[in-house]
């Protein structure tokens, strides 16, 4: 489990990223549930994420990688794995 | 924000959730230069792609190249040519290591016995009248006695202007011989006179397409929101062509901004050195490109943008049910 506020700053900033490149409408990073299945509910495909992980990676300083893809399958995955592979 | 399930019913929610998460990498090969037939309007030999690159003779230089193939994330293999069956050693070396698939001309049988499953396409120009004009001979004549029955193959049916008012009665011969087909447009590449789609034909074969769609269910792999792409060129509002294209070989892809596109796709030559623009010629016109698989991908990886309505989406789930069970990721 990641500290709270450290987990909450992850979030929504995972969620304000996704929301940006992927130009999702009528959603805010703080409406955004970190629990939604990106693919089967949201809708994203494996290019989207990767355009989400570029500009994660960039911004955290880790390397995301693809074989890892299967397993970021929700805002808060995501920000645990981003959280796990920090210097 | 709007969601797959508020848009779906659990039907076809269930039935998005069985392809959505099978992100297919594909690529293409051309196996070799060569070719037992001279079809009239065949890309491959109208635009001299048969001489861009010498081919490569060793087989293990292709064993090497498809293990890192592999480790470059491709999970299918198309393979096309020239003829790919001409050279069965090279075929045989993506069938041990990637889900293949291979386009033919049908006149050789791919034996069973060293490819039990994989998936065999083969081409088909028309009738036996566009095929002698087309392609020197009725090639449906040998292909189906070479594949009658086979549960892994269907015809790849190129239609063209002249087969307007006679597609039943191919597609009837087909559900006859117990195979399935597919159907895709002629892009008239060398201008055989009679052969180039005016916008009234255009029209007329989505309605024949959607017809014997209806009527042979069983047969007929394919759905009316492809017909409805490849006929108008338009999804969702937007013209298909070079700015849209998803099938552009990813190295050679310049384009700015950048559409959305095929992951790693690459096509080949068999120099297994040289790459190819597409996924078809080289000197084809864009704006008049009808391939079938460049507007299927063109629809498959618009997903977010086809969240506008349910029928929208559910457009979006045939297409890509359409494709995955082409390449056999999804049974029939
Ligand atoms: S059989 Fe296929 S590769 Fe050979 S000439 Fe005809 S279209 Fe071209
Ligand atoms: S010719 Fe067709 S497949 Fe090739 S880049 Fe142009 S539109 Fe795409």
């Amino acid at each position: 489990m990641l500290a709270a506020t450290e987990t909450a700053d992850i979030i929504r900033r995972v969620s304000e990223v996704l929301i940006d490149e992927l130009k999702l409408e009528d959603v805010s990073p703080e409406s955004f549930d970190p629990d939604i299945d990106l693919v089967d509910e949201v809708g994203i495909d494996s290019m989207d994420l990767a355009t989400v992980a570029l500009v994660l990676q960039d911004e955290y300083g880790i390397r995301i990688d693809e074989d890892d893809y299967p397993k970021l399958t929700t805002v808060r995955f995501i920000a645990e794995y981003i959280h796990n592979k920090r210097p | 924000m709007k969601t797959v399930s508020s848009l779906l019913n659990p039907e076809w929610h269930a039935r998005y959730k069985r392809i959505a998460k099978l992100n297919i990498r594909s690529s293409i090969y051309d196996v070799t230069n060569k070719c037992n037939l001279r079809c009239k309007g065949c890309f491959f030999f109208s635009s001299d792609e048969h001489k861009v690159a010498s081919e490569e003779n060793d087989i293990h230089k292709w064993e090497h190249f498809i293990d890192k193939e592999k480790q470059r994330g491709v999970n299918l293999a198309i393979l096309i040519g020239g003829e790919p069956t001409l050279y069965l050693d090279r075929v045989e070396a993506f069938y041990r290591q990637l889900p293949t698939f291979c386009a033919t001309n049908g006149l050789i049988k791919v034996p069973r016995d060293r490819f039990p499953g994989m998936m065999v396409g083969i081409s088909l120009w028309g009738d036996e009248a566009d095929e002698k004009v087309l392609r020197g001979k009725d090639t449906f004549r040998i292909s189906s006695r070479n594949y009658q029955g086979d549960p892994h193959t269907y015809y790849l049916y190129t239609i063209t202007p002249k087969q307007i008012g006679k597609i039943e009665r191919i597609i009837k011969k087909i559900k006859d011989v117990g195979l399935k087909v597919h159907m895709q447009l002629l892009s008239n590449d060398e201008g055989v006179d009679g052969f180039s789609w005016t916008p009234e034909e255009l029209e007329a074969v989505c309605k024949e397409m959607d017809d014997v769609l209806d009527r042979y269910p069983e047969t007929v792999v394919s759905c009316k929101y492809y017909h409805q792409v490849i006929t108008t060129g338009m999804m969702l509002g937007r013209e298909f062509g070079w700015q849209e294209c998803p099938s552009v070989t990813k190295p050679m892809d310049h384009r700015d901004p950048q559409p959305k596109r095929l992951i790693e796709f690459i096509r080949w030559a068999s120099d297994l050195n040289t790459m190819h623009r597409c996924c078809t010629s080289e000197t084809r016109d864009c704006s008049t490109c009808k391939d079938g698989a460049a507007h299927m991908s063109w629809v498959m990886v618009n997903k977010r943008a086809h969240m506008r309505s349910s029928r929208d989406l559910q457009n979006w789930i045939e297409v890509y049910e359409m494709f995955a069970k082409l390449y056999q990721f999804i049974p029939w």
